[in-house]
């Protein structure tokens, strides 16, 4: 008898380890109701009492056994299985994509969101005004009177004699220190004009953000360090500034700001015209007279204003050497922002 | 402005200063240079020769050949000019020269003779007829006796072209750097360097005439004229002016003409004084008056231009015409010709905004007119006027008769200023002391007494603490100021709730696969036209520029449809596919002409490629829910022209429209050159952030499930899904919680012009699992409701 188990023992195992074993039809024929290992046991009777619990238990351990080999041999097949399967499925990983339509913010509202976001992250508020605007707030509260030899440097789209296209975003500042008491830290972002034809570096409407701060105790230091900051965060940490007196006529002292080249460093390229620096942005401190005009006296507060060309920066950031392409919205332009 | 660097070293020794180290600190004190130039940096191994002999070419009927002594050595040269002769003095070029244009002149053979050099024109060595006047153009140039002892002498010496010229751009407050002392005394106070102040000295005839024999000067508009000075020369030969004279003009930019015009363009760049010189044959009468010009008056000036004059202008005028437009340019009719005798020299200051004015509306500004409009100092005009017959006297072009008229009736008090250390220094964020700041100020020209301080007459931009602190800064050094941050109450900034609003539109926008774009806000009122707006439409009311730069963009857009039409034309036309645009537009509404207009923003999206309507619906619908405006309504429309009739609806909130969208009309799209199907949308973004719902309330999820009803009615064409859906919606009462559309079917089992449009409804209670009898009665509720108002059944 420990012989026939022994034969079913080697049978079974042998049937287990073959390719492609069918293992229920293994199951069933040795260890089912009817298997042959069931049969064997069903002859038990005829044993002696001794060698009953013996053959028992050898029977029992074959049958361990070969459930244990069927186990492990479905493991390895559904392994096996799977190896096939994803084998199967493998694809070509350089095949085109299936393109997801995604949009692209245009270039200056880009620049322009970085620029209010570093200011915001200062303290400062987004303030609007009308673009369309009266000559009084555009000129004349910032001391340009009519007939000032300073107009000739923002050559303006006029509607009526006191009607026109803002030339500078300034006159917001001004709208905001009619309406708010100091502290005031603003920042104006917006659309400009001026009669310049359009070409590589010219166009007759571009985006200024200006900035303001009034409060008392507020020094020409105060500005250099706003301004640093600034271009830090913008160009990164290590620019440098160089400030040039220039003359507004809403600032005294006024300056003009250079930022060491952020593609160079300051050791001269193509970016910066082998200068290392780029003019980016007009500064000062807020002129006395605009400041009473707006009602707020200036032996007890002081400022600071400035003024930044997005156009400039955001084709200084980019590389654009054509402000044409900036309003031309080829979207093959457009989807390279 | 052009600044000679010989002609500054008269006033400032910058012998011991690199150029380059002197652009970048002038910039740094505040005259901005925009560059320099080396003149004669291009000429090189020119030199000072005479012509020994000359003979013929064998093998050439035009080419000599010449013995040149170039300075004890003796070049053969050939030459094919002409004007030359044996003894001459010219320029030779001497191998390896270089010659302007960047011309090398090596040793060569002309046709089997030998070559050293070159002969120069006039031409050749960058100088024209006016730097060399009476010499021949197109010859050799040939220069007088003179140099007969400078016979290898370098050319650039020989005729003064040695020079750097530094260009300025001076800004508007500061006339006064518009002249050589202006910048003498800036180059001085930045390089801490004496200043030699000109001290102009004229003899006079001293013959007992005197000006009054000649004239007199009287001013009948002192609002436009603070001062008038006259000089009268007699005697006076018209002649070329001397070489260095000449040099300098020519370095700073300006044409030599004759001696008189030439002293009078000399003293303007030297002293920043214009002048003007008359011819005193030509005065009408001695008796100069400064008058406002007549209503209608006519003047012909010095450039032959004839021009119509009115009151608000300033004329100097005769005793029965204008001679000059003051401040602007002399009259033809008193030109400085090459037979005047008698000059008279005029050195005045007249008001900048009347000169301005003059200047503009008269279309001719001028080097004169520029500086005037700045606001000059009267007080330099005796200057001027001094060193104008000074230069006479030295260039022997007249005699100068004796004393000088001036009318004098603008004479201002001086600014005086008081000087508060502490002030300047909390202001500036530095700490300089107050005997430091007075010692700038006073190289500055400031008199200083004590707490007093009175700036120069030629600095009228100096008024307030502000600008004196300015000139502490500059001089000390803007760049040494320390930075610090802002001390004192903070701020909180940010967004205000629209324009996060704006923000996350545009973001969403580009998260629909929508690019941005940015357009010009004024447009050609044509574009009316082409997005074909009705011919009485109240949009076709623009505000108008009236200075514009061209008709293609003179009027302020009210509509954003042509903007965003253009950029489609121009994607269609570079063949990009698949092309969507949004841009959120200003557009402008006029209210009345003194007021300004509404500003009013749209948001407009657009597309071609592979969309449809109901892509741009989706758009539209995705920027509803942004706002979360639940009780829009989509209902059709076709009162717009610029849209397809059959394929165009409305936004409707209430009763007001608050968007539009639609394809756009074949015919719109043929205006733009583009002849596949366009989509478009115009919402009123203002409105939408009005209703925008901020507030947001959770709706606890269903507890219980849903079941659904599918139905497929057969109706007429022209009934819309949605009429259909509000109609079951309708019926069906409050257990309805959805109807979608999912199946259109048109064909011939319908019939023609009907459709078979198959809907799902789903129906849920809050409080329980709805039974089939529940969900029966509400079907049947639904099909008799449908019959009942929209006569339709369900498809057999």
């Amino acid at each position: 008898m420990k012989e026939k188990i022994n034969q079913i023992r080697e049978e079974a195992l042998a049937a287990i380890a073959a390719d492609n074993a069918d293992l229920e039809q293994i199951r069933i024929k040795y260890l089912g109701k009817k298997g042959e290992l069931t049969s064997v046991l069903r002859g038990m009777g005829a044993l002696t009492a001794e060698e009953r619990p013996i053959v028992g238990q050898i029977a029992n351990e074959v049958r361990a056994e070969v459930e244990a080999a069927l186990a492990a041999k479905a493991q390895a097949q559904k392994e096996e299985a799977l190896e096939r399967q994803l084998k199967a499925e493998k694809i070509d990983v350089t095949m085109p994509a299936t393109a997801l339509a995604v949009g692209h913010l245009h270039p200056l509202t880009q620049i322009q969101r970085r620029i209010e976001e570093i200011f915001i992250g200062m303290g400062f508020s987004i303030a609007e005004g009308p673009e369309v605007e009266y000559d009084y707030y555009n000129f004349q509260a910032l001391n340009i009177p009519e007939n000032h030899p300073a107009r000739d440097t923002q050559d303006t789209f006029y509607i009526t004699e006191n009607i026109l296209l803002r030339s500078q975003t300034s006159p917001v500042q001004v709208r905001t220190m009619e309406k708010q008491k100091p502290p005031i830290r603003v920042i104006s972002p917006g659309r400009v004009f001026r009669s310049d034809a359009v070409d590589a570096t010219h166009s007759p409407l571009f985006h200024q953000v200006e900035g303001l701060v009034v409060d008392k105790g507020i020094t020409m230091g105060d500005l250099k360090g706003m301004l640093e900051t600034f271009a830090k965060t913008l160009f990164g940490e290590d620019t440098r500034l160089r400030f040039r007196p220039l003359h507004f006529p809403f600032t005294e002292p006024s300056a003009e700001v250079d930022v060491s080249c952020f593609v160079c460093g300051g050791k001269g390229c193509r970016v910066c015209k082998n200068e290392g620096w780029i003019e980016i942005l007009g500064a000062g401190m807020v002129h006395p007279f605009v400041l009473e005009n707006c009602g707020i006296d200036p032996k007890e507060y002081s400022g600071f204003a400035f003024g930044i060309g997005v156009e400039r920066i955001a084709m200084k950031h980019y590389g654009i050497d054509d402000m044409r392409l900036l309003y031309e919205n080829d979207t093959r332009f457009l989807e390279q922002f | 402005m052009n600044l000679s660097k010989n002609w500054l070293s008269d006033f400032v020794d910058v012998s011991d200063i690199d150029v380059k180290d002197y652009c970048d600190r002038m910039t740094d004190t505040g005259s901005k240079v925009e560059g320099y130039e080396i003149l004669g940096e291009d000429i090189e191994n020119v030199v000072v020769a005479r012509i020994l002999s000359i003979a013929p070419h064998e093998n050439s009927d035009h080419l000599q050949i010449c013995q040149v002594d170039i300075g004890g050595k003796v070049e053969q040269i050939v030459t094919g000019a002409q004007n030359i002769f044996e003894g001459a003095i010219v320029p030779a070029a001497i191998p390896v020269a270089k010659l302007p244009g960047d011309i090398v002149i090596k040793p060569g053979k002309l046709r089997g003779v030998d070559s050293n050099g070159m002969l120069c024109s006039m031409g050749e060595l960058g100088l024209t007829e006016h730097d060399m006047p009476g010499k021949e153009a197109d010859g050799i140039l040939i220069l007088d006796e003179s140099y007969a002892d400078k016979l290898g002498m370098d050319i650039k010496e020989a005729l003064m072209l040695n020079d750097t010229v530094v260009e300025f751009e001076i800004t508007s407050n500061r006339p006064d750097c518009l002249s050589v002392i202006g910048l003498a005394r800036e180059t001085a106070v930045s390089f801490d360097k004496p200043f030699s102040a000109p001290t102009p000295a004229v003899k006079c005839a001293n013959d007992g005439d005197k000006i009054g024999n000649y004239l007199s000067v009287s001013i009948s508009a002192p609002d436009l004229c603070s001062r008038y000075m006259a000089r009268v020369v007699k005697n006076v030969k018209i002649a070329p002016s001397p070489l260095w004279l000449r040099m300098r003009l020519r370095a700073s930019g300006v044409r030599p003409i004759n001696n008189i015009v030439d002293i009078t363009n000399y003293v303007m760049l030297e002293y920043g004084q214009p002048m003007h010189a008359f011819d005193y044959s030509c005065l009408n009468g001695s008796a100069i008056e400064v008058r406002r010009a007549r209503d209608g008056e006519c003047f012909k000036s010095l450039d032959d231009i004839d021009h119509t004059l009115d009151s608000s202008m300033l004329v100097i005028a005769d005793s029965d015409r204008a001679v000059a437009l003051a401040g602007v340019m002399g009259g033809a009719n008193s030109e400085i010709k090459d037979d005047t005798t008698t000059v008279v020299f005029e050195s005045a200051c007249f008001l900048g905004t009347s000169v301005r004015v003059t200047a503009k509306k008269n279309g001719m500004r001028t080097e004169s007119s520029a500086r005037f409009e700045k606001g000059l100092d009267p007080e330099n005009c005796f200057g001027g006027l001094e060193r104008a017959c000074e230069l006479v006297e030295l260039l022997g072009a007249g005699e100068v008769v004796n004393e000088i008229i001036d009318v004098y009736p603008g004479k201002a008090e001086p600014t005086v200023l008081e000087l508060d250390a502490s002030v300047i220094n909390k202001f500036l964020g530095i700490n300089i002391s107050e005997e430091e700041m007075k010692k700038i100020l006073t190289t500055l020209e400031f008199k200083v007494e004590g707490n007093k301080i009175i700036p120069p007459s030629f600095r009228a931009d100096i008024g307030c603490m502000n600008d004196v602190a300015e000139e502490i800064a500059r001089i000390y050094g803007y760049n040494k100021i320390e930075s610090s941050l802002i001390k004192g109450e903070t701020t909180q900034g940010g967004y205000t709730p629209k324009q996060k609003f704006e923000i996350n539109l545009e973001k969403a926008m580009c998260g629909m696969g929508i690019n941005q774009i940015q357009t010009f806000s004024f447009i050609s009122p044509k574009f009316y036209d082409k997005i074909r707006l009705a011919a009485d439409s109240q949009l076709r009311k623009s505000v108008v520029i009236s200075n514009p730069l061209g008709e293609d963009t003179s009027v302020m857009r009210t509509v954003a449809l042509p903007s965003i039409m253009e950029v489609i034309a121009r994607n269609y036309n570079f063949n990009n596919e698949n092309v969507r645009l949004f841009e959120i537009a200003t557009v402008y509404i006029p209210t009345s002409e003194t007021t300004l207009p509404n500003e009013n923003k749209v948001l407009c999206a657009a597309m071609y490629g592979n969309c449809d309507f109901y892509a741009m619906k989706g758009v539209c619908e995705n920027v509803l829910k942004l706002a979360d405006i639940k009780n829009a309504t989509v209902r059709s429309a076709s009162d717009n022209p610029s849209y397809h009739p059959g394929r165009y609806a409305e936004i409707v909130v209430g009763d007001k429209v608050i968007g539009v969208l639609g394809q756009i009309h074949p015919l719109t799209a043929k205006n733009y050159g583009v002849d596949v199907p366009v989509y478009a949308c115009e919402m009123d973004f203002d409105a939408i952030f009005e209703m925008m719902n901020e507030t947001k309330l959770y709706t606890p999820l269903p507890k219980f499930p849903a079941t659904t009803r599918d139905f497929s009615f057969v109706c007429d064409e022209a009934l819309e899904v949605g009429t259909l859906k509000q109609e079951m919606t309708k019926a069906g009462g409050k257990l309805v919680e959805g109807v979608e559309l999912f199946d259109i079917y048109r064909g011939p089992q319908v019939g023609e012009n009907k459709k078979s449009v198959s809907l799902r409804v789903t129906l849920r209670a809050s409080d329980r699992t709805l039974t089939v009898e529940e969900a029966e009665k509400v079907s049947a509720k639904i099909l008799r409701g449908i019959e009942h108002n929209l006569g339709i059944t369900l498809r057999a």
